[in-house]
C-alpha cells in the first residue's frame, strides 16, 4: 500500500476549511450588504415602482452622486482623517467651471481642467495644513468647508449679481462634455445616467488601490497607528495628502457631473452633505477611528441611502421619515462595527 | 573582528540635564548586550542615539568601525540597525501578513500586491524563527502581546538587520509569554545578529545575555561579561545593593 503526502504546503492542518459564515463575518462591509438586501426587498415589496426599470434607474442615479463621494471619503477615513469640505467642494468645482465657461467665454473642457487643478490644489491644501498643524482634520476641514461655502456666494454674488450661475447649455464644448458626464443611456428602453457607470468605475478603482496595491496597504496603516507605520517606513504625510487630493477629485467629479446635467448651479448647493458621505461610509463598515473599512461598503452604503431616500417617495410617506430611518441606521452601522473592532483588536496577553 | 556597534564614554545632555554621561559598550554579531537600569537610568536616551532618533554629544559611536552620527531612524536602518519599540511594533487592525511587508511591500510586474507572494514568505520567515502561527491573514490584534513582539523581531530580521534593539521586550508580558520573546531573542542572536536587549529585570536579561551594562542616574553603575557576574550580583546590583539591604533590615524592623 503506498501512502501519498501531498498535503497543499500553504494550508496549516490546524485550521479547518474555514467556514463561508466565518469568512463573511470578517468582511468590514456585511453589514451594509444585509441592510441594503433588507431595504430593496421592503421596498420591492410595499412600492410598485420600486422594482420597475423606471424605479431602479432613479434610485440607482441618486445613490452614484452620494457613492462616488462616499467611495472617497471612506477612504479618506481608512486613513483617518475627515474632509468636512467635501460637500460644499461638489458646488466649488462646479461653479468655477460654469463661472469660467459662461463668465470668461473659456472652452468647457479648459474650464474643467481649471476647476480640477482647483480642487487638486484644495486638497493639497487641507492635507498639508492637517499634517503641519497636527490639529484634527474635523477642525481643520471645518475651516476650509466655512471658507469654501463663503468663496462660493460672495464670488458667484459678485460676479453674476445673483446666487446662480446659468446658461451653460451655450459655451463651447457643452455637448462633447456633457456627453462624457451626463448623458444617458438605454437598457431595455429606459434611460440609466452615465453617472451610474462612473459610481462603479470609480468603486471599482478604489477598492482595487485599497486592497492590491502597496498604497492601499499604507492607507490601512496610517489610519491604524500612524506612528507604527513611519517607524518602517511609510510616508505617511506624503500618503494622508494623496487622500485628501483624492476627495477632492471625487467632488470635481460630482460637480461636473451637476453642472453638465442641469447647466446650472446654486452657489448654496452642497452643504450639509459632508455628512451623508460620512455616514454611507459608516454604514458601509469604516471605523471613525481610522484603520478598518471597505470601499464597496461605502458605495452599498449609499446605494442604502438612494433606496431608502426614492423608495419613501414612491411609498408616498413623507420624507421626514427618511430623517428617521438614517439616524437608526447610521447607530446600528457603528454598534456592529465596533462590535467587529472589538473583536480584531481583542489582546490575549 | 570589528564589532558591529562601540560606543565609548557618549553622553547626552538636554539643556543643563545630563540624560547620559561616559558610557562605553559593543555589540557583536551574534550576541547580546543587555542595558539594564531601574526608571530614569537612561537606557531610553542611549538606545535613542543608537536608533538614530537622537544624536549623542560627547564620546564616540562607531558602528562597524566608522564613527557616525545618525540624523533619522530611517539612516539607521539603512546600516541594517532595527528597533523594536514595545508600543510602536506593529498595526492592530491589519492582517499579519500586511504587518510583516508593511513599507516593504512585495509587487507582480503590474504593481500590484503580491499577496500569495506575501503570505508564503511570512509563513515561511515567521516559522523560521519558530514562530507557528496557524493564520497570517488574522488581524495582530488577535496576537498575544509576545507574538506581536515576535512578528515585529522576525520582519527586523526578515529585512537584513545586524543589530537588533528591542526596547522592553518583556515588559508587560505575563511570566510564559516573556519566555517565550526570549526564546526569539535567543533565535535571533544565534542567526548572527548582535542584539541590544533594553531591560529592568535581570531575571530575563541574565540566561540571553552575554554582556551586562548597568546604569544609575546617566550614568554607567558597572558593566560585565557574563563569566565576570552571576544572577544573584546582577539583581544585587541592579536593586541598588547595599541600599537593599539597608531597607530590608528596616522592613524587618517593622515585623518585629
Amino acid at each position: 500500500m503506498t501512502v501519498t503526502a501531498t498535503a497543499p504546503p500553504a494550508a496549516d492542518e490546524r485550521l479547518s476549511k474555514p467556514r463561508v459564515m466565518d469568512q463573511l463575518i470578517k468582511r468590514p462591509e456585511i453589514g451594509a450588504m444585509l441592510g441594503a438586501l433588507l431595504v430593496f426587498l421592503f421596498f420591492s415589496v410595499v412600492t410598485e415602482q420600486f422594482l420597475s426599470m423606471g424605479g431602479a434607474a432613479t434610485w440607482l442615479d441618486d445613490a452614484s452622486m452620494l457613492g462616488i463621494m462616499a467611495v472617497a471619503v471612506a477612504l479618506l477615513m481608512i486613513g483617518g482623517e475627515f474632509d468636512l469640505s467635501a460637500g460644499v467642494m461638489t458646488a466649488s468645482t462646479a461653479l468655477v467651471t460654469a463661472l469660467l465657461a459662461t463668465q470668461l467665454g473659456l472652452n468647457v473642457w479648459l474650464s474643467l481642467l481649471v476647476s480640477l487643478a482647483f480642487a487638486l490644489s484644495v486638497g493639497a491644501l487641507n492635507g498639508w495644513l492637517v499634517m503641519r498643524t497636527g490639529l484634527p482634520s474635523f477642525i481643520v476641514t471645518l475651516g476650509s468647508f466655512l471658507a469654501l461655502q463663503g468663496l462660493n456666494l460672495g464670488v458667484t454674488r459678485l460676479v453674476t449679481g445673483s446666487v446662480q450661475v446659468s446658461g451653460m447649455r451655450d459655451t463651447v464644448g457643452y455637448e462633447s462634455a456633457g456627453f462624457l458626464f451626463a448623458s444617458t443611456f438605454q437598457i431595455g428602453g429606459t434611460s440609466f445616467y452615465v453617472s451610474i457607470i462612473w459610481w462603479v468605475l470609480f468603486t471599482v478603482v478604489a477598492s482595487t488601490v485599497l486592497m492590491r496595491t502597496k498604497f492601499g496597504n499604507w492607507i490601512f496603516a496610517i489610519g491604524g497607528a500612524a506612528q507604527s507605520s513611519r517607524a518602517v517606513g511609510v510616508p505617511v504625510v506624503r500618503s494622508k495628502i494623496l487622500l485628501f487630493m483624492t476627495t477632492a477629485f471625487a467632488a470635481w467629479l460630482v460637480g461636473s457631473i451637476n453642472i453638465l446635467r442641469y447647466a446650472s448651479v446654486q452657489a448654496n448647493q452642497g452643504i450639509g452633505l459632508e455628512f451623508q458621505y460620512i455616514i454611507a461610509a459608516v454604514i458601509g463598515g469604516c471605523l471613525l477611528t481610522g484603520g478598518f473599512g471597505s470601499a464597496v461598503g461605502a458605495a452599498i452604503g449609499a446605494l442604502i441611502f438612494g433606496m431608502a431616500r426614492q423608495g419613501i417617495v414612491y411609498a408616498g410617506w413623507n420624507s421626514d421619515w427618511f430623517q428617521l430611518f438614517l439616524g437608526v441606521m447610521l447607530l446600528a452601522a457603528v454598534l456592529v462595527n465596533n462590535m467587529l473592532r472589538r473583536r480584531a483588536e481583542r489582546v490575549k496577553r | 573582528m570589528t564589532s558591529l556597534i562601540e560606543v565609548e564614554n557618549i553622553g547626552k545632555t538636554y539643556g543643563s540635564v545630563i540624560a547620559l554621561s561616559d558610557v562605553s559598550t559593543v555589540v557583536n554579531a551574534g550576541e547580546v548586550t543587555c542595558v539594564l537600569g531601574d526608571n530614569g537610568a537612561g537606557k531610553s536616551t542611549l538606545i535613542k542615539i543608537l536608533a538614530g532618533v537622537h544624536q549623542h554629544d560627547q564620546g564616540s559611536f562607531k558602528v562597524e568601525g566608522n564613527e557616525i552620527k545618525f540624523s533619522s531612524p530611517r539612516e539607521a536602518l539603512d546600516h541594517g540597525i532595527a528597533t523594536v519599540y514595545q508600543d510602536l511594533a506593529v498595526v492592530p487592525l491589519m492582517s499579519v501578513w500586511r504587518n510583516f511587508f508593511l513599507g516593504s511591500e512585495p509587487t507582480t510586474k503590474f504593481g500590484f500586491l503580491d499577496r500569495k507572494k506575501g503570505k508564503e514568505i511570512t509563513k515561511k520567515a515567521l516559522s523560521d524563527m519558530g514562530i507557528d502561527l496557524r493564520d497570517v491573514e488574522q488581524p495582530v490584534g488577535t496576537l498575544s502581546g509576545g507574538e506581536r513582539q515576535c512578528v515585529a523581531i522576525a520582519r527586523a530580521v526578515h529585512f537584513g538587520a545586524k543589530v537588533l534593539i528591542l526596547d522592553e521586550p518583556t515588559a508587560a508580558l505575563g511570566v510564559k509569554q516573556a519566555g517565550v520573546v526570549l526564546k526569539y531573542v535567543a533565535q535571533a542572536r544565534d542567526r548572527g545578529l548582535g542584539v541590544v536587549l533594553i531591560t529592568h529585570n535581570p531575571h530575563h536579561a541574565f540566561p540571553v545575555g552575554n554582556r551586562f551594562l548597568l546604569l544609575k542616574r546617566g550614568r554607567p553603575l558597572g558593566s560585565y561579561e557574563k563569566s565576570e557576574i552571576n544572577l544573584e550580583e546582577l539583581t544585587r546590583q541592579m536593586a541598588g545593593g547595599a541600599e537593599l539591604e539597608a531597607l530590608a533590615h528596616e522592613l524587618r524592623g517593622v515585623e518585629a
